[in-house]
């Protein structure tokens, strides 16, 4: 469990959380990405870009 | 083994490679792209005593450059910067396919709004605008008069960033509202999964229901000669159904794959990683296209 930087809900993890992985706020619908794990550090996602893709 | 992954966000993908990459005891490395810097000389810290590392950036951009740098430095990397600087760019993509004899939907690029009107009323309606640069299916256009022809191609002129100002037209394929992906290793078709939409853009990504579909000879040898054409690789190689053919309208070249493990019947991952440990043993590194 992490709070979200945005609306400071709980927000439910995984147990195979990894470094740049986004996850969602169930409560805000906020994008976060996981900076640390060890403890759980979230922020906000980048903004979805041009060139992204596969 | 020591394997590198250049990511800059951690998707569904990267999470099962990740997965099956240290559950067989590999020694694996998370490089974030955007935190490191590039030299001329001497690679980064975290590249050091790598024996492969594969390139997962989410940012075309970046993955062409630091497939680049990687290559550079000795460093074997999956996709060869040349697969990836080709498969990119659509109308290198497209032009590839041609020069290769892969069967791939008539294509013509302009780069004034006046020639790519010409190249649009030439094909007829609707036909297709796409970016040169672009995934997802996000700002593709399917052009149906030429009223929007001149409103799309004049908001592009005006609004967008350089790249939109070359205009890559393409005729628009009639397909039966699905469209087929097929996974290859140096174009050897690991498994294939048809998507299908009542939108004519059927991406996964644009919530295609997806099913595990069955490679035959036809699309194997397409997937084997589009796979050679853009210098081989872990690629996403797209087809349509043309009546009692395929035409082969681009390869991805930092493939998801996420969706077809989920209706594949072979491990997808899995297979992935057997042909990953197999370059990274082979230390070998693809010829230039």
């Amino acid at each position: 469990m992490a709070e979200c930087i945005e609306c400071g809900a709980d927000v439910t993890l995984h147990d195979d959380l990894e470094v740049g992985e986004i996850v969602d706020c169930a409560t805000c619908g906020a994008e976060l990405e996981v900076l640390a794990v060890d403890p759980v550090e979230l922020d906000a996602a980048p903004e979805l870009e041009e060139d992204w893709g596969e | 083994m020591q394997i590198g992954m250049l990511y800059s966000r951690i998707r569904r993908d990267e999470k099962l490679l990740l997965a099956e990459l240290r559950e067989r005891g590999h020694d694996v490395t998370k490089i974030d792209v955007r935190k490191q810097r590039f030299g001329l000389e001497d690679p980064p810290a975290d590249f050091e005593g790598l024996d492969l590392v594969v390139d997962r950036c989410l940012a075309t951009s970046r993955s062409r450059y630091v497939t680049r740098f990687a290559d550079h430095y000795d460093v074997p990397v999956v996709n060869h910067p040349e697969t990836a600087a080709v498969c990119a760019d659509k109308a290198r993509n497209s032009l590839v396919l041609a020069e290769a004899g892969v069967p791939t939907p008539a294509t013509e690029v302009a780069f004034t709004k006046e020639s790519a009107l010409e190249a649009i009323e030439s094909f007829g309606y609707p036909c297709v605008l796409k970016p040169v640069v672009g995934s997802w299916g996000r700002l593709m256009a399917k052009i149906d008069s030429r009223n929007a022809a001149e409103a799309i191609l004049e908001h592009k002129e005006t609004l967008g960033h350089y790249e939109h100002k070359v205009f890559y037209v393409q005729e628009f394929v009639e397909k039966p509202g699905r469209d087929i992906r097929v996974l290859a290793t140096d174009g050897e078709p690991v498994a294939a999964m048809a998507r299908s939409s009542d939108h004519w853009l059927t991406n996964a990504a644009k919530g295609a229901e997806t099913e595990h579909i069955e490679v035959d000879d036809q699309m194997r040898e397409l997937v084997e000669t589009a796979s050679e054409a853009v210098g081989g690789g872990l690629l996403g190689v797209d087809l349509m159904e043309t009546g009692d053919s395929y035409t082969v309208h681009e390869v991805n070249h930092t493939v998801e794959f996420k969706a077809l493990d989920e209706v594949a019947e072979v491990d997808v991952p899995g297979t992935v990683v057997d042909w990953l440990e197999a370059r990274a043993t082979a230390g070998l590194r693809e010829a230039p296209v």
